[in-house]
């Protein structure tokens, strides 16, 4: 029997043919899906009636760039991905890599010079050229900034990677100080530069440092012990309420109270520990989601200790060592013991130094306890349970002491958040916390210090950094505040790390002992743990 | 120590390191285990054979106390002279006080660990201990340093008694299955055991991968006894000194290896479960006797079909004879009490058993046959 082949089937359509189609595609589905969304919106109007409101152009705008994107992508996109991988005939090397056409010297040195200038003639700017100029020009210093460091950190990319531990700890000590140095040359006075620096320190340095600590601290739990806790806040919270109350009603120091809070932390951590451990998988992530919520709520009424929602304010301040305080009317108050001008900005470098060494204490730890038996005993444990019992370890107390690990360092981050805020509040210990944390390890590659690190660093310091956008006022109004959309680029940044790295940045396993030579084990045969 | 665990060693039994008394295990209505009672002697090889289903790994989850037995009493003779009584104790004690070290039939392994660190987790007590219970080690005071360093050797002896120190540094999840299995056995023996109990480590493996277990097997047994459950008959036969057959969660022979393979009832109930398994049992036991006594097939005159495995059809058939005699089983009964019934009946029989034509295990019928009710 005569077998007919039809002739379009030989002919394969062009990209562009295809990326037509699939444009046409992709517009009606977002049509579809963004009519009701974006294309309708309910509003109230004077006479508190409901009333629709219609925004086809947006709509049109949102779809019309949809279509685009997805032509683009298969028209041009793929296709030089797909020759990315095709290695020239006559040479036999594969095409310059993008990064390596993307980062180039003269680039970089335009981009230098660029932000250099920008930042020279930062405060003329509004004045030359407008506000509405005046804020894109900022936002392309942003670029400029960020060009000239991502061309440093790729030319010395096997250099960084070889040493980042060492260079990583060295740029945190130092940071404080660079940023001193760099905003008094800026305003050219020492004091504008601290008083400028405060941002920089607080806003960014404790902050990223203090969820660094507590994604490590919960690291152990989860990523060493494989026990999913989703209420480590809890921990959090105790810390903190252990040093606002017995800091404010006893006048204890700080430095008495730091340990304590973390044993009173790690004593909830076992009492939490005791009923839940016997738990496993989605039943162990419940019962410590209520925990934190019942912590939480117990914090809410129990008016007569915690003051309820209006939270405890009047935390004293933490002293340098007893020697010297942070409050100018004190008499050893450091300005006046150091003879040097009044300025908040101490309390903040000290804080700062404070939580990266406290932060750098949780890692050590860590790092060490990997390397003992208990610690290789909490890793066995995520690997296989059964395996464990029949080698003689009491899985029951090893959970525990993961758990009391893992909330001994969560009580020390409290000690100090309540020591740094002055006043704590029950608002501060919500369950979104406990998924923000359990975030950062997850993305950061559950396990590896140095990925938490750096995934904390990226989604606190870029939802802290959307705050500082201003010019996109310029671009979509007054009164757009970028920090509301912070959630929605948390959730982007998590659906496509896991997207294009599932294990998190860092995916693969440090052997903690080794006969000849030590090689990572690549996350393929790692388990996450069931319990 | 737990005062309850502990019995005076009994005199007599000194040359029995695991003793199990009338051990009974019930899954609801199942009776996975009925009074069970053997020995495994020191410094022997005792394996614990029997078909699928037969109780075997319920028996090792009962000693190894994954499982808490509905009866009975699993006694446990340490070399010291102290005893256990091993179904008191908790299931992680087992290994830690009563030295009893267990494999498993689905290979549990640290997947993403290496090889050393799979062994060095099973020296955990031993370390801790070392390390002040981590809050000594942590500060590096006391001889955590050295005991770690043991550790290692110790791991690296077993390490190369496994043949696979060469791949000390790769993680346990890349290794070949094979390789897979005689890591958890070295792991076991880092816990430093009196009694290794293994849960067919011979499964999947090929001829020169089992040849090395058996090597490796028969090195340990100088050490350490070892309570085997095992499928592959030339393991069994080879290094066994001691078989206990199971079937249907009771034991229906027990003896020395050559005792065992001429037993009819642990062939019957060997026939029981499938065609490749007779076919090793024969020809293991190449005994032309055995052969002829089992191979006691129905009359293709009379007889439902010529099936060399006739007594492996549904266990609920009726075993027909030609002078009318009916042997009925009920369903669910074992192959061993057929052969006991066949045993009672045979005498009054001579001619049958005349006529029997010994079938040359080739000769079988090629087309699959319907098993008994097991799988
Ligand atoms: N936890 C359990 N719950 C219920 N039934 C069980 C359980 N464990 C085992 N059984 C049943 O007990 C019987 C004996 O099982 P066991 O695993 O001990 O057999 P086995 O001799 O090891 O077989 P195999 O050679 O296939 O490994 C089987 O019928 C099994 O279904
Ligand atoms: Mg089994």
């Amino acid at each position: 029997m005569a077998v007919t082949v039809s002739s379009e089937r030989d002919t394969v359509a062009s990209p562009v043919q295809r990326a037509f189609r699939e444009a046409l595609y992709a517009g009606a589905i977002s049509l579809g899906l963004f009519v009701l969304f974006i294309g309708l919106k309910t509003d109230q109007n004077i006479s508190n009636q409901l009333i629709l409101v219609t925004r086809w152009w947006l709509l049109i705008t949102v779809v019309v760039l949809t279509m685009l994107g997805r032509f683009f992508y298969i028209a041009y996109g793929q296709p030089f991905m797909a020759n990315q991988k095709i290695a020239n005939v006559a040479t036999g090397l594969l095409p310059a890599s993008v990064a390596s056409r993307f980062f180039l010297l003269p680039a970089f040195i335009g981009a230098i010079v660029l932000a250099v200038v920008l930042f020279v003639f930062g405060g003329a700017l509004p004045g030359l050229v407008g506000d509405g100029l005046a804020g894109y020009l900022q936002f392309l210093r942003a670029l400029a900034v960020i060009y000239a460091l991502a061309c440093v950190i790729f030319y010395f990319r096997a250099y960084i990677h070889d040493n980042f531990t060492k260079l990583g700890v060295t740029a945190l000590v130092l940071y404080p100080i660079l940023v001193v140095g760099v905003l008094s040359l800026m305003s050219w006075s020492f004091v504008g530069g601290l008083q400028g620096s405060l941002k920089w320190i607080d806003n960014f340095g404790i902050q990223i440092l203090i969820y660094v600590m507590l994604a490590w601290g919960l690291n152990i739990v989860v990523g060493l012990a494989g026990l999913l806790d989703l209420g480590y806040v809890a921990f959090y919270a105790v810390g903190a309420y252990a040093y606002a109350l017995l800091g404010s009603h006893y006048g204890l120091s700080f430095w008495i109270l730091l340990p304590a809070a973390g044993a009173m932390a790690a004593f909830w951590g076992v009492m939490l520990g005791f009923p839940v451990l016997r738990l496993r998988g989605d039943y162990l992530a419940i019962v410590t989601l209520a925990f934190g919520e019942i912590i939480r709520l117990v914090l809410i009424n129990w008016r007569e200790v915690t003051n309820g929602s209006a939270g405890i304010s009047g935390i004293p301040k933490v002293t340098f060592f007893g020697l010297m305080t942070f409050n100018s009317t004190d008499p050893n108050y450091i300005g006046k013991v150091l003879h040097i001008a009044q300025s908040s900005a101490y309390y903040k470098i000290f804080l700062y130094y404070l939580i990266l060494a406290l932060a750098l204490l949780t890692a050590f730890v860590t790092i060490r306890l990997r390397r003992m038996p208990v610690g290789r005993a909490w890793e066995a444990l995520r690997e296989d349970e059964i395996a464990c019992r029949s080698l003689g370890i009491n899985t029951t107390t090893t959970k525990l002491t993961a758990f009391a690990t893992g909330a001994m360092f969560g009580g020390f981050a409290g000690a100090f958040f309540s020591a740094r805020q002055g006043f704590v509040s029950p608002e501060s210990f919500v369950f979104l916390e406990s998924a923000i944390i359990l975030a950062i390890v997850v993305l950061g590659g559950m396990g590896s210090l140095v990925g938490i690190a750096v995934a904390a660093m990226v989604m606190i310091g870029g939802t802290e950094a959307l705050r500082e956008l201003d010019f996109l006022k310029q671009v979509f109004g007054k009164d757009f505040t970028p920090e509301l959309y912070r959630m929605l680029l948390f959730g982007m940044a998590m659906v496509i790390v896991m997207l294009w790295k599932p294990r998190g940045f860092v995916g693969s396993r440090e052997p903690t002992a080794f006969l000849k030579e030590r090689r990572a084990v690549s996350s393929s045969f790692t388990k996450e743990g069931h319990g | 120590m737990n005062a309850s665990s502990i019995q005076k060693a009994n005199p007599g039994m000194k040359d029995a390191i695991l003793q199990v008394e009338h051990l009974s295990m019930k899954f609801g209505g199942l009776v996975a285990i009925g009074d069970l009672s053997f020995q495994a002697k020191r410094g022997e090889i005792t394996a614990l054979i029997g078909p699928n289903g037969a109780g075997k790994t319920t028996v090792f989850n009962c000693i190894t106390g994954f499982y808490k037995p509905s009866e009975g009493m699993i006694t446990l003779n340490g070399a010291d002279g102290s005893s256990f009584l091993l179904e008191r104790l908790p299931n992680h004690e087992i290994p830690a006080r009563a030295k009893v070290a267990r494999t498993f039939q689905n290979i549990r392994l640290f997947s993403g660990m290496t090889l050393l660190e799979n062994l060095l987790v099973a020296q955990h007590n031993k370390l801790m201990k070392a390390s002040g219970y981590t809050i000594l080690g942590l500060f590096g005071i006391g001889g955590y340093r050295r005991a770690s360093a043991e550790s290692v050797e110790l791991a690296k002896h077993w390490l190369e008694k496994a043949d696979l120190v060469d791949r000390a540094d790769d993680p346990a999840g890349d290794l070949p299955y094979g390789a897979q299995r005689r890591l958890e056995i070295a792991r076991a023996m880092c816990t430093g055991p009196e009694l290794l109990c293994l849960d067919e480590p011979a499964a999947g493996l090929n001829p020169k991968e089992s040849a090395a277990l058996n090597s490796l097997l028969m090195d340990i047994k100088s050490s350490t006894s070892i309570l085997l459950i095992e499928h592959d008959m030339s393991v069994v036969m080879q290094i066994s000194d001691h078989v206990v057959v199971l079937e249907y969660g009771r034991k229906i022979s027990d003896g020395s290896p050559q005792a065992v393979r001429t037993d009819p009832r642990v062939i019957a109930a060997y026939l029981g479960v499938d065609d490749e398994e007779v076919e090793t049992v024969l020809t293991e036991v190449g005994d032309e006797d055995v052969i002829e006594q089992l191979d006691i097939g129905p009359d293709t005159a009379h007889g439902p079909g010529t099936s060399s495995s006739y007594l492996a059809g549904p266990v609920s058939d009726t075993i027909g004879h030609s002078e009318g005699e009916r042997v009925t089983v009920s369903k669910g009964a074992s192959k061993a009490a057929q052969v006991d019934a066949r045993a009672s009946v045979a005498p009054r029989k001579p001619a049958e058993r005349a006529t029997a034509k010994p079938k040359p295990a080739a000769a079988k019928s090629p087309t699959p046959k319907p098993r008994g009710g097991r799988k």
